[in-house]
């Protein structure tokens, strides 16, 4: 490209300026990405959700529990391909700030309806065999450095107190990309036992495989239905409809995400493009040489488009760069508190998919101007 | 021969015929060029004088295509510029005129060579071709040891060489040439004004010129001077101001 080094000369005439622009763009571009990484990290429930599984919670809320005997109903259900039931334990594991989310299972089914949750067959049958025993997700197993046959003591404030020690007889690993590996598995045999009456037999809530994705409506319908007017009435949901629910507890995380983001957009347009209209307003008899030499108004624009492009290019290029270095270390400090933070190659394209946008919206009033400049009177300001 | 009464032939390389130049400031109408005609055959080297405001600059503008005349036409080389639209007279200025300003107005981020070289970027010339008529350009005014040196580097005049390399790289139809020498010392201005003497004995350039010092005007081979927004002959003869006799 016979004019690179035209563009480049003007790029680098003033380097501190330069420098801070590049560097405004890189943090806004860290800031931008790590909110684009917590909100998909919010919605990935959502979005690896089983398409062929529905969720269904009492009619009351998701504290309110549901008889173990509707199991057989639902599974009654025509479409229905299995059905396991899980309760929320509640426990903490030696400090509260270790937070990880751990479920008391229907060993019998547990399989059959998470099919990409996957654990060894050898650690499985160890995992039936042991009342006491526990499966614990990839991440929180190496987040505590546990190994299989470690006693794992959880205490616990719900279903009446207590502590129990639990004997890790496996770990699971999720079979989807960014699937949760978090969860701390229990057997619902020995906490049957071990629970007050009123919650003996009980489920947290049902989670049902269906035949087919297609049957969700019908099926979704005909349980609730199944329930109405009794004791236990029931809300059935496609398993991505109740994950956004669950996201939704955690207040509208998507608009407080988007008005940081557009704050973050805006203001970056701003240190941009005052800064390219700085740098073109300092050479505007230059420019007006340039025309009067035979350059064309369009020319001109592409000089000055091509200047905050490569501004922006370079800063979000750098911008990710620290984010893919920084995000896997906040997401660790973070464990517990969030999802996984996952910097995906689409989150990676967005990122240069905005710098790009940014650097040409900061770099075309300036350029119009530029382009549109009456020549002689830019020639008078020499 | 130049011709201010608009009685040149259809051979003349430029014609101004009937030109008016009216600018508007506040409600008041500002008549800078009035029914102005000029015949200018090639080769020829022309000086405009004339008071601040006469409309020396302005003339010079429209000469090359960077203004419009509010009323007549010029013609260069057969072509009408004064009804060209913006884009076609840009290129039209790329291919037929080469600019010299009293600043310099050389890109400071540029070395010698790269300023040079910028016209030579809107042709389909490869960048050996470019190289070849960079350096001849250079070494035409003295340069070609200074290629690489920045505006900075370099003294006023040889900016002013710098920029008169610039404005014959591409071999433009003419020059024009805004107080080339107004922003330099005597001796600098003199190496200039037998630098632009050369281009026209030597190289059969038109250079159109415009100048405050009768000293640097008479060094042209006419001397035109703008009177009530009309051009009329020159009294200051060379031989006049070489004797001293100057008005």
């Amino acid at each position: 490209m016979k004019f690179r080094h035209l563009i480049l000369a003007n790029l680098l005439r003033k380097k501190v300026r330069l420098i801070l622009t590049i560097g405004s763009f890189a943090i806004a571009l860290v800031l931008f990405t790590f909110l684009a990484v917590v909100k998909s990290a919010f919605s990935r429930g959502m979005e690896i959700a089983g398409a062929d599984r529905l969720v269904v919670v009492s009619r009351i809320g998701l504290m309110q529990l549901l008889p173990i005997s509707d199991r057989d109903k639902i599974m009654a259900i025509p479409g229905v391909k299995a059905v396991t039931h899980n309760h929320w334990f509640g426990g903490v594991y030696q400090d509260e700030k270790n937070f990880f989310p751990q479920f008391v299972i229907d060993p019998e089914n547990q399989r059959q309806v998470m099919t990409e949750l996957v654990v060894p067959d050898d650690q499985w049958s160890n995992f039936l065999k042991d009342r006491q025993g526990a499966i614990a997700g990839a991440r929180t197993a190496a987040r505590f450095h546990w190994k299989i046959g470690d006693r794992i003591p959880i205490k616990t404030t719900l279903y009446g107190g207590g502590s129990s020690d639990f004997n890790l007889d496996g770990i699971y690993h999720s079979e989807r990309p960014g699937g949760d590996e978090g969860q701390f598995w229990l057997q619902w045999k020995y906490f049957d036992e071990n629970v007050p009456a009123a919650v003996k037999s009980t489920a947290g809530w049902y989670v049902v495989k269906l035949d087919s994705p297609d049957d969700a409506v019908r099926v979704a319908k005909a349980i609730d239905e199944k329930f109405a007017n009794s004791s236990f009435e029931t809300k059935t949901e496609t398993e991505s409809a109740f994950a956004a629910g669950f996201a939704k507890q955690f207040g509208n995380i998507e608009l407080l995400i988007l008005s940081i983001g557009s704050v973050v957009f805006f203001t970056l347009l701003l240190v941009t493009g005052n800064a390219m209209a700085i740098s073109v307003r300092e050479r505007t008899s230059e420019l007006a040489v340039l025309r009067a030499i035979g350059f064309s108004g369009r020319a001109i624009l592409f000089f000055v488009l091509a200047e905050s492009i490569v501004i922006a290019l370079a800063g979000g290029i750098l911008g990710l760069a620290l984010a893919y270095v920084a995000i896997p270390v906040i997401g660790v400090a973070l464990t517990g508190l969030l999802p996984p933070l996952l910097l995906s190659k689409s989150l990676l394209m967005l990122g240069i998919g905005f710098a790009l946008f940014v650097g040409a919206a900061s770099g075309l009033l300036p350029g119009l101007g530029a382009m549109r400049m009456r020549v002689v009177n830019a020639l008078r300001r020499v | 021969m130049v011709k201010v009464d608009g009685s040149g032939g259809n051979s003349s390389l430029i014609q101004v015929r009937d030109l008016d130049k009216t600018y508007r400031r506040g409600g008041e109408e500002i008549h800078v060029l009035q029914g102005l005609n000029l015949d200018v055959e090639k080769g020829e080297f022309i000086a405009f004088m004339g008071p601040s405001g006469s409309g020396k600059t302005t003339l010079l503008n429209l000469l090359g295509g960077l203004d419009v005349p509010t009323r007549g036409s010029i013609t260069v080389a057969g072509d009408e510029i004064t009804n060209m639209s913006s884009n076609r007279l840009t290129e039209w200025r790329a291919r037929h005129v080469g600019f010299i300003f009293q600043m310099y107005n050389l890109i400071p981020v540029l070395t010698a060579y790269q300023n040079v070289e910028l016209p030579l970027l809107l042709t389909k010339l490869s960048k050996t071709e470019r190289r070849e008529h960079v350096e001849t350009a250079l070494s035409v005014v003295g340069l070609a040891d200074r290629m690489n040196h920045f505006p900075r580097q370099l003294s006023g005049g040889q900016e002013q060489r710098v920029t008169i390399a610039r404005a014959v790289v591409s071999d433009p139809t003419f020059l024009l040439c805004d107080e080339p020498t107004g922003d330099l010392d005597r001796k600098s201005a003199d190496e200039i004004m037998a630098l632009i003497e050369e281009l026209v004995g030597k190289h059969n350039k038109t250079i159109l010129m415009v100048t405050h010092d009768p000293v640097v005007a008479a060094r042209a081979h006419t001397t035109l001077h703008l009177e009530k927004g009309v051009l009329v002959e020159g009294r200051n003869s060379r031989e006049n101001v070489l004797a001293g006799g100057a008005s």
